[in-house]
């Protein structure tokens, strides 16, 4: 036979056993929210973001009409040369120190090649005075490319060090 | 796969007893894990309102609007924030626990397809909803989030130029980025809500509030929490430098290290797999079905208590087609039709009592029809001997008592326990058939078949139509409520019941005669 003094125990234990196991949970919740931390990137590294769209040069040049092309095309639709829409894919070469850390060939977007290029690439590297080399190729030419930067920049720990590519300032950016 | 989801229902089994023990069955968290889910989506919802109308949808001034929020008024805003963010991490952790458990009871095959499958991508719509939400803090951990996340969609063949080199510096970024997330994380939550909405449509009575000891608990403790350990931000964020090292919610991120060391592209592949792997699950491998439950016109009257009754939307009222003078007649949607005979138990004509014409009631299902269940009772009971007869009338989604181990005890097991008509018991117990009635039920809160434990209790204590007649000796009925596991128990119970049994027959020799026969 249970008695009440058992009886007030056992639920006194009951209720305890509920705050514990509330506590439990929410104290999971809280500690896992924020904790362990993680690290993505060694703090005491840099990044260097190689990021930028560019189009390549139009794969087929662009060939003048004969005036007899001209003729067969529909009256609203005449034109004096006809264009290609496919463009080349463009080369890019980067190099820290001499030392070669990428080099892709970017190929233009869309479903019929007309797009432009993307390069995006991320590398991790040690602080300290580099030398940064980056070059791109977006034409035919073969025996060298069309765009060169080459800088000596400082690296801080935890900086994020961004080359990108704007033709219309003259070609590449270091920020 | 059988294996796998026999291992999971062990262990949630084990972890769930001694729940019970603390909570009781009612308000243990286990099984009220899918109405926990909507109560934190509440709280999520109702914490984000408020947090809005102070939130700033500038470059500088988002940052700094939520640091107003959370240290100036730290006993409202702060706490609103808190409890936004540990309710949207509590949200995760029991709709996982609720999909796993929900696999391993295995309800999700046959007819029940449809609440697995609805439930599965709005796991897709959470993880949007939350990594969002990081991101609008413009933090640290939003830098971070911004990043990976934009560089992962890069992976995708969707985008014509990279989505993650606006992220390159601080000038790449305006308010209108913060407008577009508010956008996104305000959209996703309402399409959310509807994909909710719909996930419980085929169940009736779908249970969308936990009960109000279970909410008051689980609020407070969030509190409590809230105010020890409020969420705060971590530094502002600022593209020119590295977030090397940042704080994560492991509960929506622990999949972002992956990215560290699987390609993008591989990890879309395989979560989209996964997704499609867990969305046909209900059909790996095919369930047999039941034949659904059929309609005696001749002895439907169009009383709707077996409408009310199914728990999974399966039954409604139509037009009358024998031209009888009823309201209406049950139709039976046999696509919606798991075959558990509720709506048989719920059937005021399924009752062993009548002798003028054949046992068939208004409802029941064509594989087990009433009239056999009255011919299995009497068949278990026809050899028992003594003064504790009892018939044990079980779930078959619970483990049953063996008669062949207990001397003087028939069992007769049932699709669900409220499949059992009340007047069952009555034809038991006056026509002496048996001394005693042993139901033995899943476990309380946790029926196979959602409702059908709970109809059975209600119409036992009078609640709920068709009720057990006032007449049948209480004292001669046990319920069981105990489910898979806990075979000790039972067998403690049954043989406690026996000798009540024997004390009231003691009784009932020195005069206090039989009561109700």
């Amino acid at each position: 036979m249970i008695t009440a003094e058992e009886k007030r125990v056992a639920s006194l234990f009951k209720w305890l056993m509920q705050g514990v196991s509330y506590a439990v949970f929410m104290a999971g919740i809280a500690y896992f929210s924020v904790l362990p931390v993680y690290e993505h990137v060694d703090p005491s590294k840099a990044v260097i973001k190689l990021a930028f769209n560019h189009a390549g040069e139009l794969k087929e040049k662009c060939r003048r009409l004969t005036p007899e092309e001209i003729q067969k095309l529909a009256p609203n639709m005449r034109r004096q040369t006809q264009c290609g829409r496919e463009r080349l894919p463009i080369e890019v070469e980067l190099y820290l120190d001499d030392q070669l850390l990428y080099r892709a060939s970017a190929p233009p977007s869309g479903l019929w090649g007309d797009g432009t290029s993307t390069v995006y690439q991320r590398f991790v590297v040690t602080p300290g005075s580099h030398l940064l080399t980056v070059r791109l190729r977006d034409s035919y030419r073969t025996d060298s490319f069309d765009f060169e930067h080459s800088e000596r920049i400082e690296l801080r720990a935890r900086q994020n060090f961004v080359v990108g590519f704007r033709p219309e300032t003259g070609g590449f950016s270091f920020d | 796969m059988g294996s796998l989801k026999r291992a999971l229902r062990f262990l949630f089994q084990r972890v769930e007893y001694s729940f019970d023990a603390f909570f009781g069955p009612a308000l243990n968290p286990f099984v009220n894990l899918g109405s926990l889910g909507w109560f934190f989506y509440w709280i999520v919802a109702a914490s984000g309102v408020y947090l809005y109308i102070f939130f700033d949808t500038g470059m500088v001034q988002a940052y700094d609007s939520i640091e107003q929020i959370t240290n100036v008024q730290w006993y409202a805003g702060g706490v609103m924030r808190s409890l936004h963010r540990y309710a949207s991490d509590a949200l995760v952790v029991v709709i996982i626990l609720h999909l796993v458990r929900e696999f391993s009871l295995d309800r999700l095959r046959g007819k029940r397809w449809f609440a697995w499958f609805t439930g599965v991508p709005l796991l897709w719509f959470i993880y949007a909803c939350g990594i969002s939400g990081y991101w609008m803090v413009w933090d640290m951990l939003a830098q971070y989030i911004a990043i990976v996340t934009t560089e992962w969609l890069d992976t995708l063949p969707l985008f014509g130029e990279s989505i993650a080199s606006n992220f390159l510096n601080n000038a790449s970024i305006t308010g209108r980025f913060f407008t577009l997330m508010v956008f996104i994380h305000i959209a996703i939550p309402l399409f959310m809500l509807f994909l909710m909405w719909l996930h419980i449509q085929r169940l009736d009575n779908a249970r969308v509030n936990p009960p109000r000891a279970l909410a008051a608990g689980t609020l407070i403790s969030m509190i409590v929490m809230s105010l020890i350990f409020p969420a705060v931000s971590q530094p502002p964020a600022n593209l020119d430098v590295v977030p090397a090292v940042v704080n994560f919610d492991w509960f929506y991120l622990a999949i972002y290290p992956l990215l560290d060391v699987v390609p993008g592209g591989q990890l879309w592949l395989a979560m989209g797999a996964g997704t499609l792997l867990l969305i046909l699950m209900p059909w790996l491998p095919p369930q047999r079905n039941k034949p659904p439950a059929v309609v005696n016109l001749d002895n439907c009257n169009g009383c709707r208590r077996c409408v009310d009754d199914c728990p999974y939307s399966a039954i409604t009222m139509g037009a009358r087609t024998d031209g009888a003078l009823f309201d209406g007649q049950a139709v039976v949607n046999a696509s919606n039709c798991v075959a558990c005979g509720i709506c048989a138990g719920a059937c005021p004509t399924a009752t062993p009592f009548r002798r003028a014409t054949d046992l068939v009631p208004g409802i029941e299902l064509p594989n087990f029809s009433i009239a056999s269940l009255k011919e299995k009772i009497l068949e278990s009971t026809a050899q028992l001997q003594g003064a504790d007869r009892v018939l044990v009338i079980g779930c078959e989604n619970a483990r049953q008592v063996s008669s062949s181990a207990e001397p003087d005890v028939g069992v007769v097991t049932v699709p669900c326990i409220g499949m059992l008509p009340p007047s069952f018991i009555d034809f038991v117990l006056s026509r002496n058939v048996a001394d005693g009635v042993f139901i033995n039920g899943c476990r309380e809160g946790d029926c196979f078949n959602r409702l059908g434990a709970q109809w059975m209790r209600q119409r036992l204590a009078g609640q709920r139509d068709p009720y057990l007649r006032r007449r049948v000796p209480r004292e001669r009925i046990h319920l069981c409520w105990l489910g898979n596991g806990r075979k000790k128990r039972r067998s403690r119970e049954l043989a406690a019941f026996r000798v009540l049994l024997r004390d009231l027959a003691v009784s009932n020799d020195n005069g206090g005669g039989k009561a109700g026969g």
